[in-house]
C-alpha cells in the first residue's frame, strides 16, 4: 500500500504541469541549482540504498530463530569506526565542492548591462519598480528573455520572501536592508512564484507571476506601460461613471493612476487590464474577478489593507467598466 | 538546609556544581545582551550617543565599590568559616552595604540620562544600555538580598561554620556579578 | 523528616485528598517523571489535533474548513507544542524516571526544583494554550520572527501569550537542565565511572549542557521582544536603525542546539534499546558517546544555515554549508553503530525495538534530506516549504517520536509493573509507521513542486491536489494509531501481563531492582564494576530486596507549586496590564523561595 502510494505520487509527480516547480529549470539561476541538487539527490540515494539495505539485511538475517545462537558480545572495531567516519567524510567532499563552486556561480558579480528591477515587500501584494525605463508595476514583473535580471529587493512592512522556482531560489525581502538575487530567464512564457516567508494574516495570497517576453514583445509592453491611459471623456458612459466613482469613493488615496492620482499604498492601476490576475495573483483579471474583489477585499484576502468600501452593485458594474480600460 | 556531608561522585556539594552550572547559563545571558549592545554600537539614528552621556569618572567610582564588595565578601566568607561571628556580621553587612551603594549609583546614573534626554525607547542606545545594565542591577539587587538573609540568619544565630557552603555559594553569585560588571564598564564605558 | 522503608506513597485505601496531595507536594522523581509523561502525553495529542486540522484544511486546493486566522494559530501552536510542551518534556519524563535510576541514585540532585521544573512547565503550557479560550493564540509561527511580531504588525495579545508562554518554559527547562547535570556527575554509583554510563544517561547528560547554554540565548531575544512590545523599546524596530535579522541570529543560536536537544535523548533510548534486544553490547560504545558530544559541539555552529534565504553572502554561506555537512559525519557513525550492534545478534521483534528500527529506517531518510539543504543553492529552493517540513517531521517525528515510543514500551513495565500489549502495540507501530511516511514522504515532492510553508491555501493551478490528500490520509491513519496507543496504556493498566524486575532481561542498573521500583530505588548504593552490570558476572554489588536499614527518603513541599504559580501569576498580570496582578505574584514567588529556602527538608 505504501509503495503504491509512493508510486501514484512519483507518478503524478512526473506527469503534470507544475507552474511553480524547482525540478522544471527555465533560468540559468534555477538551472545552476538543478543541476547541483541532481548531484546531491543521486548520491543521497546511494547512501539510502546501501544504508537502508544494510538495516534490512541485518534485521532479516539476525532475527531471533529457534536455533539462533547466544550472540558473542563483541564491543566494537576501530577498522569498521574509522571506515565508517571517512566514508560518509568523502562523500559529503562530492557535495561540498560543487556546492561552493555553485554558491559563488550564482553570487557572482553582475554584468554591467543587467536589467535592474527593484522588488517591494507589502503585506500582500508586490510592487515591481524599473528604474532605468521609469515605470512602476504590481504582482506581474515582465523580463526581456536572455537577459540577465538583476532584483534589488526590500520590503515595506514585515520580511517576505520572493520566490519564483523556475526561475531560482528564493531570498528573503527584509524591511530596512536589501538584498539580491540575478537570473536570465531562457524561455519565454509565464512562471508562478509566491511569498515564501510567513508575513501574516495573508501569506498565502501574496503571489505574483513573471511573464518572460521576448525582446522584442518586452519592448513592446514597456512602450505601453510608459503611455498614459485613455482620456476619460473617450470612455463609455458607464466607464466614465466609474472614472468619477474612483475618484469620490477613495480609491485615489492610496492607487495611483497616471494623471488621475498618485496613491502609494496600493498597487499601481496605470495598465491593470494587462494584468492576468488581481490581488496579488489570487483572482482573475475578469469582470467577475473584479467585482468580487471590489465587494469585499478582506474577504477574499484575510487582513487586506485595502477595506470594504460602501459599493452599489451598479457602482460595482462602473468600477469594473472603469478599470478594464485601464490598458 | 541539608549540611551534611553526602556522598558525591567528585567531591564537590551538589550545591556549590548547580550554582558553577548555573553560573555557566548566566555567562550566556549576559554574552548575548552583551553581544547585542555591540551589534548594535554607533547605529542609533538619533542621539543621545554614549558620549554626550556617559560619566566615566562616576562610573569608575561605583566599579571600585562593587569591587570592594567582592573583597569584603572573600572576608566574609573567611570570617563564617573560622565561626567569627562578629566579623561575620561586620564583613556581611559591609558586602551588602556597597552593593547598595553601587545600585544607588545605578539609580543616579539612570535618573541623570533619563533627565538628559535617554529614555529605554530614545534610542537603540538607550535600549541596548538600559537593558544591559539594567538586567546587571537587578542581579545585583537579587544579590544584596541574599546577603542581607544571610546577615539576618548569623544575627539568629543560624549561620555557623556548618553554613559555610551557603556562604560560598552566595560569594560564588556575588564575584561573578562583579566580574560580569568589570565585562560591562569595559565594553560599554571604556571601549565606546 | 520521614524515615521511611516501605512505599512512600499512601495506600489506594487512602481518602482521594490524601493521594492528590501527595502527587501535587511530591518531590520523587519517579512520580516527577510520571507527571511529565501523562502532561506531554496530553499536550502530544493537543498537538496532533491541531496537525490534523491543518491537514484536513490542506487536504485540497482552496478548501475553507478553517479561516486563515486559525489556521495560523493553529500551525504556530503545532509547533511550538511539539516542541516545548510534548517532544522536550517527554524527554524528561524519561530523564526523570530513569536517569537516577540507572546511575544507581536515591534521586535527584535537587528534588525540589525538579517538582518546581514540572510545575512551570505544566503552568507556562497551560497559559500559553490559553490564548485560544480568548481567540488570541500564538499566531506568528514557532520561530516569530520579527518584526511580524512587533506590536504594530500583530497588535493584540496573541504575540504576548506566546513570548511570555515560551520564557516561562525556558525557566523550567534551566532549571532541570542545571538539575540534571549535577545529579549526572555527582550522584553516580560508585565505581559508575563517565565511561560506564548508559548511553540515555550520556545522551541527558550532553542534552542537559545544550539546554544550559542555549536557553539563555532565547532568554535574551523573549526579553528583547517583550520589551518593544510592552515598554517600546527599539531593538527590532527598522525605523530606529534596528535590524530583523538580530531576532534571526538569536532564536537560531538557541534553535539550532535546540534541534539536538529535540533527537539526542531519542538517539540514546535507541542505544539502550536495540543492544538489549540484540543481545549484544553496544557497538563502539565510546564512538557513540564521543559522536554524540561533537555533534551537540557542532550544533553551536551551524545556525545560520536557517538563515541562508536571508543572503549572507559566499563565504559565510560557504562556512556554515560545510560545518553543517560535518555533522552528518557523527550522525552516521552513529546510524552505523547501532547497525553493526544488531549485526550478528539475536533480535526479538518486541515494540520497542520496531520502533528503534524505525527510528533508524526514517533518520537516515531526514538526515539524506537535511544534508540536501546544507548546500545553500540547493536550500534556496527547499527552505520554507513542504520540503523542509518533510525533512523535520522524518527527524522529529520519524526520529525524536519513534525514539519516544520505543522508550515508553521499553520501560513502562519499570514504571507500571506491567507490560503493554505486544499485539495492540505493533498495531500502533505499523499504522504510526506507515501513516507517517504516507504523511511526510509526499511532503518532499510538494515542497519541490512549489508549495511554501504556512499557507493556509493553496492554488489548484499548482497541481499539487493529489498529493496533498495523500499526506492528509496518512495524517489520519497517524491519529488512529495513537488512539491505538491510548488504548494500550488502558488495557494494560489492568490486564498487562506482570513485569518483574527485569522483563527484557537488559544489562543496566534501572533493571537490577523490582518493578516499579521501590521509592528508595536502591535498598543500599550499588557498586557498579561494568559497563554492563546485569550481563556480566559481579558486575555490580548485592542489592537487597529489604533495605538492612532504614532508609531515608525525602519529604514533599508544596513550595515548588506555590513558586510556580507566582511566576504565572506574574506573566498573568503582563497580559492583563493589571500591575498589581504582576507584584501579587512576585510576592508569592518571593515568599515561596524563602519557605522553600527555610523549610526543614532532607536529601
Amino acid at each position: 500500500m505504501l509503495l503504491l502510494a509512493v508510486t501514484t505520487v512519483l507518478l503524478s509527480a512526473c506527469a503534470g504541469e507544475f507552474p511553480q516547480s524547482s525540478l522544471h529549470p527555465t533560468a540559468d539561476f534555477s538551472r545552476d541549482i538543478d543541476v547541483l541538487y541532481r548531484t546531491i539527490f543521486w548520491w543521497a540515494v546511494g547512501v539510502f540504498v546501501v544504508v537502508e539495505s544494510a538495516l534490512l539485511f541485518v534485521i532479516l538475517r539476525y532475527r531471533e530463530r529457534p536455533d539462533s545462537p547466544e550472540p558473542r558480545h563483541i564491543h566494537g572495531s576501530t577498522v569498521l569506526e574509522v571506515a565508517w567516519t571517512l566514508a560518509p567524510a568523502v562523500v559529503l567532499v562530492f557535495i561540498a565542492v560543487p556546492t561552493i563552486r555553485t554558491i559563488f556561480k550564482t553570487e557572482a558579480p553582475l554584468p554591467a548591462d543587467a536589467l535592474e528591477v527593484e522588488v517591494i515587500g507589502h503585506q500582500w501584494w508586490w510592487e515591481f519598480r524599473y528604474p532605468e525605463l521609469g515605470l512602476t508595476t504590481a504582482n506581474e514583473m515582465h523580463v526581456p528573455q536572455g537577459r540577465k535580471i538583476a532584483l534589488t529587493m526590500t520590503s515595506d512592512d514585515v520580511i517576505h520572501s520572493f520566490w519564483a522556482p523556475k526561475l531560482g531560489g528564493k531570498r528573503d525581502v527584509i524591511p530596512g536592508r536589501t538584498t539580491r538575487i540575478a537570473f536570465a530567464a531562457d524561455s519565454v512564457g509565464e512562471v508562478y512564484g509566491q511569498c515564501a516567508e510567513f508575513c501574516g494574516d495573508s501569506h498565502a495570497n501574496m503571489r505574483f507571476r513573471v511573464i518572460v517576453d521576448d525582446p522584442s514583445g518586452f519592448d513592446t509592453w514597456v512602450q505601453n506601460e510608459l503611455s498614459p491611459p485613455a482620456a476619460v471623456d473617450s470612455l463609455s458612459a458607464q466607464a466614465q461613471a466609474g472614472a468619477q466613482l474612483y475618484m469620490t469613493k477613495g480609491c485615489l488615496a492610496c492607487h495611483a493612476i497616471t494623471g488621475r492620482s498618485a496613491g502609494v499604498l496600493g498597487p499601481n492601476l496605470t495598465h491593470l487590464a494587462t494584468r492576468g490576475t488581481i490581488a496579488a495573483g489570487i483572482l482573475p483579471n475578469d469582470a467577475d474577478g473584479l467585482a468580487r474583489w471590489l465587494r469585499n477585499p478582506p474577504l477574499e484576502k484575510p487582513g487586506s489593507l485595502m477595506p470594504q468600501i460602501p459599493l452599489t452593485e451598479d457602482e460595482i458594474a462602473s468600477l469594473v467598466a472603469y478599470l478594464q480600460t485601464l490598458n | 538546609m541539608s549540611t551534611a556531608a553526602h556522598y558525591t561522585s567528585t567531591g564537590l556539594d551538589n550545591r556549590k556544581l548547580g550554582f558553577w552550572t548555573f553560573i555557566g547559563s548566566e555567562c550566556l545571558l549576559f554574552g548575548s545582551l552583551i553581544s547585542t549592545y555591540l551589534v548594535y554600537q554607533g547605529r542609533s539614528v538619533s542621539g543621545p550617543t554614549p558620549h554626550e552621556v556617559l560619566d566615566i569618572p562616576l562610573t569608575s567610582v561605583s566599579t571600585f565599590v562593587l569591587l570592594m564588595s567582592s573583597l569584603a565578601m572573600v572576608l566574609a566568607l573567611a570570617a563564617v568559616t573560622r565561626g567569627d561571628k562578629v566579623w561575620s556580621r561586620v564583613w556581611l553587612a559591609s558586602t551588602a552595604g556597597l552593593g547598595l551603594v553601587f545600585l544607588g549609583f545605578q539609580a543616579y546614573e539612570f535618573t541623570t540620562f533619563v533627565h538628559e534626554g535617554l529614555k529605554l525607547q530614545t534610542n537603540l542606545f538607550g535600549s541596548t544600555f538600559f537593558v544591559l545594565t539594567g538586567t546587571h542591577g537587578a542581579h545585583v539587587a537579587v544579590g544584596v538580598l541574599w546577603l542581607l538573609t544571610l546577615l539576618v540568619r548569623s544575627f539568629q544565630g543560624k549561620l555557623g561554620p556548618d553554613k559555610a557552603m551557603v556562604v560560598e555559594v552566595s560569594g560564588l553569585y556575588w564575584h561573578f556579578v562583579d566580574v560580569v560588571w568589570i565585562v560591562i564598564f569595559t565594553v560599554v564605558y571604556l571601549l565606546s | 523528616m520521614t524515615s521511611v522503608a516501605m512505599d512512600h506513597a499512601p495506600a489506594s485505601t487512602a481518602s482521594l485528598g490524601a493521594r492528590v496531595w501527595s502527587w501535587v507536594t511530591t518531590t520523587d522523581h519517579k512520580r516527577i517523571g510520571v507527571l511529565y509523561g501523562v502532561t506531554a502525553f496530553v499536550f502530544f495529542l493537543l498537538g496532533g489535533l491541531e496537525a490534523l486540522l491543518i491537514r484536513a484544511q490542506l487536504s485540497s486546493s482552496g478548501n475553507t474548513l478553517v479561516s486563515a486566522e486559525t489556521y495560523n494559530q493553529l500551525f504556530t501552536m503545532h509547533g511550538t507544542t511539539m516542541v516545548f510542551m510534548a517532544v522536550m518534556p517527554l524527554s524528561a519524563a524519561f530523564f526523570n524516571f530513569v536517569v537516577p535510576l540507572q546511575i544507581g541514585a536515591r534521586d535527584v540532585a535537587f528534588p525540589r526544583l525538579n517538582a518546581f521544573s514540572y510545575w512551570v512547565f505544566l503552568l507556562g503550557s497551560l497559559f500559553m494554550n490559553a490564548g485560544f479560550l480568548i481567540g488570541a493564540a500564538p499566531n506568528a509561527g514557532w520561530f516569530g520572527y520579527a518584526n511580524l511580531t512587533s506590536s504594530q504588525y500583530s497588535p493584540g495579545l496573541h504575540v504576548d501569550f506566546w513570548v511570555l508562554g515560551l520564557q516561562i518554559l525556558g525557566i523550567a527547562s534551566i532549571a532541570a537542565g542545571v538539575n540534571f547535570i549535577v545529579t549526572i556527575v555527582n550522584m553516580r554509583a560508585p565505581g559508575l565511572r563517565f565511561m560506564r554510563l548508559p548511553v540515555f544517561t550520556w545522551m541527558t547528560l550532553v542534552t542537559q549542557f545544550l539546554v544550559v547554554t542555549a536557553f539563555p540565548v532565547i532568554t535574551v531575544g523573549l526579553i528583547f521582544l517583550t520589551f518593544d512590545r510592552m515598554f517600546g523599546t527599539t531593538f527590532y524596530s527598522v525605523a530606529a536603525g534596528g535590524d530583523v535579522l538580530l531576532w534571526q541570529h538569536l532564536f537560531w543560536l538557541f534553535g539550532h542546539p535546540e534541534v539536538y536537544i529535540l533527537i539526542l535523548p531519542a538517539m540514546g533510548i535507541v542505544s539502550e534499546v536495540i543492544p538489549t534486544f540484540s543481545r549484544k553490547p553496544l557497538f563502539g560504545y565510546a564512538i557513540v558517546v564521543y559522536s554524540g558530544l561533537l555533534i551537540a559541539i557542532l550544533g553551536w555552529g551551524v545556525w545560520a544555515h536557517h538563515m541562508f534565504q536571508v543572503g549572507l553572502g559566499p563565504i559565510a554561506d560557504s562556512v556554515f554549508a560545510a560545518t553543517t555537512m560535518m555533522i552528518a559525519i557523527p550522525t552516521g557513525v552513529k546510524i552505523f553503530n547501532w547497525i553493526a550492534t544488531m549485526w550478528g545478534g539475536k533480535i526479538r521483534f518486541t515494540t520497542p525495538m520496531l520502533f528503534s528500527v524505525g527510528f533508524i529506517a526514517m533518520f537516515i531518510i531526514g538526515g539524506l534530506s537535511g544534508v540536501m539543504h546544507s548546500s545553500p543553492p540547493a536550500d534556496l529552493q527547499q527552505t520554507d516549504t513542504y520540503f523542509v517540513v518533510a525533512h523535520f517531521h522524518y527527524v522529529l517525528f520519524g526520529g525524536a517520536m519513534f525514539g519516544i515510543f520505543s522508550g515508553i514500551y521499553y520501560w513502562w513495565p519499570k514504571v507500571t509493573g506491567r507490560l503493554l500489549s505486544e499485539p495492540i502495540g505493533k498495531a500502533h507501530f505499523w499504522l504510526t509507521f506507515i501513516g507517517s511516511n504516507l504523511a511526510f514522504f509526499p511532503m518532499h515532492f510538494i515542497g519541490l513542486l512549489g508549495m511554501p510553508r504556512r499557507i493556509y491555501t493553496y492554488d489548484e493551478a499548482l497541481g499539487l491536489d493529489t498529493m496533498n490528500l495523500v499526506a492528509t490520509v496518512g495524517a489520519f491513519i497517524m491519529g488512529l494509531g495513537a488512539i491505538v496507543f491510548v488504548i494500550n496504556v488502558l488495557w494494560s493498566r489492568k490486564r498487562g501481563a506482570v513485569a518483574g524486575a527485569n522483563p527484557w532481561e537488559a544489562a543496566t542498573l534501572e533493571w537490577a531492582i523490582s518493578s516499579p521500583p521501590p521509592v528508595y530505588n536502591f535498598s543500599v548504593l550499588p557498586e557498579v564494576r561494568s559497563r554492563l552490570p546485569l550481563w556480566t558476572k559481579d558486575g555490580m554489588s548485592e542489592v537487597p530486596e529489604v533495605p538492612p536499614e532504614p532508609v531515608h527518603v525525602p519529604d514533599g513541599s508544596f513550595w515548588p507549586l506555590i513558586a510556580s504559580l507566582g511566576i504565572v501569576a506574574i506573566a498573568i498580570g503582563a497580559i492583563a496590564k493589571t500591575l498589581l496582578v504582576t507584584l501579587g505574584g512576585a510576592a508569592v514567588l518571593l515568599v515561596a523561595i524563602y519557605a522553600w529556602s527555610f523549610e526543614p527538608f532532607e536529601v
